[in-house]
């Protein structure tokens, strides 16, 4: 059956661009302009969706963007909102939650099982007794949530955009166009955010037989359309309020972030739904939900109709559905028509029923929809012939009993809520700075003091935006009579009298909860799950909070509303994704490690070679690295060291308080190992820290702590008031290890500066050319071997490796990546921070009291450590693995276990290359490790394994491959 | 996003700006007993009220001393140096 009405005068349709879908393998035609549910409404298919809980056959509700029991998916999209999303060409879409066919759906016994799904359900379930844990959980986790996505789906990401504006309005209906129109009247520049294609808002629907009405919304769109100012975003929504007027706007192509001066929230009202049996059979929905239908759809949304109404919202609505040629069987007044206004009077001569004092009992269905209505009487009855439970055949009912406000973002920017008894709604109160509520969230209901009341807000807006000077404007009046009924709820012992739609709950389940002992509305809400669902509680927080405050005895401030959390609207995470964006640093010799095919590791923002492809296989070629350098000569990128300069007359006293090795008694041309703690104890960073001079020191750090260490140095320097300068140089410098016994001979070749070791001793650091260009060389001894470090400008760096390459040729240099660094070093029993220490060690734990000067005056952590020396409990240890055990699965973050505790765990292993068996060094507690120096480790297999506790170093135990004389290694 | 005035470049996104706690001044290491360095160490007053803290503006390089009302996450004013650090 065809339900497509004649053209409507202001229809979104357009009826020139026919187009045809599929749904449920049936072929449906439709218009361009048409959703997804206004196409299958006027295709004749009126139950649109099952329920969440109980599939029960469901309707349109709304028709505002809150239709979650109208769900579909498509290929690549689910849970779809029929309501909003516009249909395409050729789309093959399916109902959510559904198995099988919509009409037929497997699940739809679950109506039947009602009464073993007490509210609560999941929580009782998972209380007692715990064997049926895994029962329950499988059960639940089959049925639990809505579509199923399609992880193979391609995702369109768009990047994230920001816009900065005087005003931002969001709502554009009558107060918030004209409060946009005010405010760039007055200069300022607007953004205006609506969620509807078109602008307009109430106008378009629900006053829409109304010729003041069309006016005032012909003239302030063309306000709108004229102003330069203005920018318009619709089919957006505003969905959260974040610190100093922060918005993120979810526009078609993507978030927008706003920051504004000033916000109006012209964010208007979500109308309610009354509470009785049977409230959710398809064809009864909310009376502005007919409205959308008939005037921007042109869809007719029943063909005879009851509204049951508490305001004189509802009478305009059953003027709306005869004026589409329904046949408006009654009007169900639940107060009295004798306060509506003189639209009743315009129903009495349309020769339209009215029952004062009346409410609906309850809707019957047939064949899954409605057929009809059984009336309940009221506390007097001045409708004639009036009997209680009197029947009256229709398939539409339509509810007009009230209204809460959108008031979300309202509260989020910290606006106050009261509870308005007149009107029947919450209204804000205290609203902070540059904060503006306009029109009907505002408490306004009457067209023109809407309007008004926009203008006011835009000039407001405007003012505080710095805009105007004058404001002269006064606020409008809000409405004197209710425009809500105070307890639309007329509960049924048989149930099925929903409160929330969403995650199907009725009125004895909030009963139950507040029984229970969740009589707090926060309570009510996660226990019961009201208001949790898709649409928030945007059509049933209202009516929780009135059924809990009755049940308390409470008045509705009292018993308050739940916290309106960002996003208020449920937001796809695609778009909070935005595009990919992580920027990595690169070091000035990438171009090198590409040309020798480095395998590049994220190592914390930078890009590192993990190891140089040969063509075997990846610890082959680790191993293979690793022995050029012990044999011959290897290098390898350091650049992502951080690199900090340090001067000034207190150079050397600051140094003292940073470290905690004394460093004022450093010689002029040496270098020490650096090793920062904080105020705690605990340790932050390390490096190498050279003299360059008395008043001037050069430190590096580890790779991923430049920023940190070298902010907090600044700030050290602020707090104890020294004379000293600092310049984070990890950026302007690069540097490479050169490392083996072949080093000294190979870098001789490039150098002016005397490499001889009583001219260059080890921990020496020297200035001079290399390869003809400045550098700073610095002995170091990280991977055990005699090397150097070479500190250069990044384009002379490139010069260098070149040549050092060139050079290298016939001392058989190989570039060695990190992961041979780490084997390296581990041979050595250097400890790397952030991977043998973690957030709680220090240097006693780390084994590395040597490390830690209590002499001093003063340094940073001093006053901690000598507390945690006393209380040390765990050491890191090495550990080695004589017999080769095959299939031994060892590897870092494995347990150390003892007596079936935990007691430790490895930091670093590995099989050593050099030692041909597997080394590796532990966290363990001291007082667990055996008599005969043994401890266990749990495998990643799960067996335990006994280790030897090992004195680190590994290798070269006296470091004489450091310091070797010239002789020893002239080649 | 909140935003705080940076005494150099004005109003700018507090992502730019890193935390540095509250200021605080601190014992002589050397003669401090363990109850008054946990005190300085780990009793943070996470109370609402007025604070002076430090705050670093990555973009610029500086840090600054602010004082800041934590009851209604607003930042008051930026404290010289000589105010901020002053012996208790």
């Amino acid at each position: 059956m065809n339900r497509r009405l004649p053209p409507q005068p202001l229809e979104w349709i357009d009826r020139n661009k026919k187009l045809s879908f599929d749904f449920e393998g049936r072929n449906v035609t439709g218009y361009s302009g048409d959703t997804i549910a206004s196409a299958l409404l006027a295709d004749g298919q009126l139950c649109l969706g099952r329920s969440f809980k109980y599939h029960r056959r469901r309707g349109p509700l709304s028709f505002a963007n809150h239709d979650i029991n109208a769900l579909f998916d498509t290929e690549g999209y689910v849970n779809l909102r029929g309501d909003i999303e516009p249909v395409l060409e050729g789309l093959s879409l399916v109902a959510t939650n559904v198995t099988g066919k919509l009409v037929t759906d497997r699940w739809r016994v679950l109506q039947w099982l009602a009464p073993f799904l007490p509210v609560g359900f999941y929580y009782k379930a998972f209380h007692t007794p715990k064997a049926l844990f895994p029962f329950w959980e499988r059960l639940i986790r089959a049925r639990a949530g809505l579509g199923k996505i399609n992880t193979n789906a391609n995702l369109n990401r768009v990047p994230k955009r920001y816009r900065h504006t005087d005003v931002l309005v969001i709502g554009g209906g009558p107060s918030g166009m004209a409060a946009a129109a005010a405010a760039a009247r007055e200069g300022a520049t607007v953004i205006l955010v609506d969620e509807n294609p078109i602008l307009g808002g109430s106008l378009d629907y629900q006053l829409a037989n109304d010729q003041a009405a069309l006016g005032y919304r012909e003239s302030l769109r063309a306000d709108i359309a004229k102003s330069d100012l203005v920018t318009v975003f619709t089919s957006s929504v505003a969905s959260a309020f974040y610190a100093d007027n922060w918005v993120p706007v979810m526009t078609p192509d993507g978030i927008l972030k706003v920051r504004s001066a000033s916000v109006i929230m012209a964010t208007g009202v979500y109308e309610q739904p009354a509470v009785f049996r049977n409230n959710d059979v398809p064809g009864v929905m909310l009376a502005s939900a007919g409205q959308r239908l008939i005037s921007r759809f042109a869809v007719k949304p029943c063909n005879r109709a009851v509204v049951l109404t508490a305001n004189q919202e509802g009478y305009r609505a059953a003027l709306d559905f005869m004026e589409a040629g329904i046949d408006v069987a009654a009007v169900v007044d639940m107060g009295n028509s004798a306060e509506r206004g003189t639209l009743v009077d315009t129903v009495h001569q349309k020769a339209i029923q009215i029952y004062d004092q009346c409410s609906v009992l309850e809707a019957i269905s047939r064949k899954g929809q409605l057929s009809g209505v059984l009336l309940a009487e009221g506390r007097s009855s001045i409708a004639s012939g009036f009997v209680n439970g009197q029947h009256i055949d229709c398939d539409g009912l339509f509810m007009s009993v009230g209204w809460a406000p959108a008031s979300a973002l309202l509260s989020q920017a910290g606006s106050g809520l009261k509870y308005d008894d007149t009107i029947g709604l919450f209204l804000p109160t205290k609203l902070p700075e540059g904060i503006f509520a306009a029109g009907r969230v505002n408490g306004i209901f009457d067209l023109q003091n809407r309007i008004a009341d926009g203008i006011y807000a835009g000039k407001s807006a405007a003012y505080h935006a710095g805009v105007t000077q004058n404001l002269t404007l006064h606020p409008s009046p809000r409405a004197k009579h209710a425009h809500s009924h105070p307890y639309p709820i007329i509960p049924h012992k048989k149930g099925w009298d929903f409160v929330d739609f969403d995650e199907d709950l009725m009125v004895k389940d909030l009963g139950r909860a507040a029984d229970e002992g969740f009589d707090n509305i926060e309570l009510l809400k996660r226990y019961s799950t009201i208001g949790m669902g898709p649409s928030q509680g945007k059509h049933s927080n209202m009516n929780g909070i009135r059924v809990l405050a009755r049940k308390m005895g409470q008045t509705i401030d009292e018993t308050g509303s739940p916290t309106a959390r960002p996003f208020f609207h449920p937001v796809p995470l695609a778009k909070l994704a935005g595009r990919r964006l992580r920027p990595h640093r690169i070091t000035p010799l990438q171009g090198f490690h590409k040309d020798h095919k480095a395998i590049f590791m994220e190592a914390g923002i930078w890009q590192r070679p993990e190891y140089y492809q040969t063509g075997k296989n990846r610890l082959e070629t680790i191993h293979e690295e690793a022995s050029f350098v012990r044999k011959n000569v290897g290098m390898i990128d350091v650049s992502t060291l951080g690199k900090i300069e340090i001067f000034g007359a207190d150079a050397s006293e600051i140094m003292d308080r940073l470290y905690t090795m004394r460093m004022s008694n450093l010689q002029i041309g040496m270098s020490r190992y650096a090793l920062m703690v904080d105020d705690v104890g605990i340790i932050t960073d390390d490096g190498v820290a050279v003299r360059r001079a008395r008043d001037h020191f050069y430190v590096t750090t580890t790779t991923g702590t430049s920023d940190t260490t070298f902010r907090e140095i600044q700030r050290r320097i602020v707090e104890w008031k020294l004379d000293v300068e600092v310049i984070n140089r990890t950026g302007q410098l690069g540097a490479v290890n050169v490392a083996g016994p072949l080093s000294r001979s190979l870098l001789a070749e490039l150098t002016d500066i005397n490499l001889r070791e009583e001219a260059f001793p080890y921990l020496g650091a020297r200035s001079g050319k290399f390869a003809g260009k400045e550098a700073l060389l610095i002995r170091v001894g990280f991977v055990g071997e005699l090397g150097y470090e070479i500190h250069m400008a990044p384009n002379d760096l490139r010069t260098a490796v070149t040549q050092i390459m060139e050079v290298g040729t016939e001392f058989n240099i190989r570039p060695f990546g990190v992961e041979a660094q780490r084997l390296l070093r581990l041979e050595k029993g250097h400890i790397i921070v952030g991977q043998d220490t973690d957030g709680l060690t220090n240097p006693y734990e780390a084994s590395m009291p040597w490390a830690v000067h209590t002499k001093k005056e003063y340094f940073i952590g001093k006053r901690s450590l000598k507390r945690l020396k006393e209380k040390r409990s765990r050491s890191l240890v090495g550990f080695t693995l004589l017999e080769t055990q095959h299939g031994i699965n060892l590897n870092e973050s494995n347990l150390v276990i003892s007596a079936n505790n935990i007691v430790g765990r490895v930091t670093s292993v590995a099989v050593s290359p050099t030692l041909g068996h597997l080394i590796g060094m532990a966290y363990v507690e001291d007082k667990t490790i055996k008599a005969d120096n043994t401890f266990e480790i749990r495998t990643s297999d799960g067996i335990l394994v006994t280790v030897l506790q090992t004195k680190p170093p590994f290798y070269d135990p006296e470091s004489l491959r450091q310091k070797p004389d010239m002789e020893h290694t002239a080649g | 996003m909140k935003q705080i005035d940076c005494p150099h470049i004005g109003r700018r996104p507090i992502s730019e700006f890193t935390y540095g706690g509250e200021v605080k001044a601190e014992p002589n290491p050397n003669d401090t007993d363990d109850a008054a360095w946990t005190d300085y160490l780990f009793s943070i007053n996470g109370g609402p009220g007025l604070r002076i803290e430090w705050w670093h503006h990555g973009p610029s390089g500086t840090w600054f001393i602010i004082e800041r009302d934590t009851l209604t996450d607003s930042f008051i004013r930026v404290v010289s140096g000589e105010e901020g650090l002053r012996e208790p």
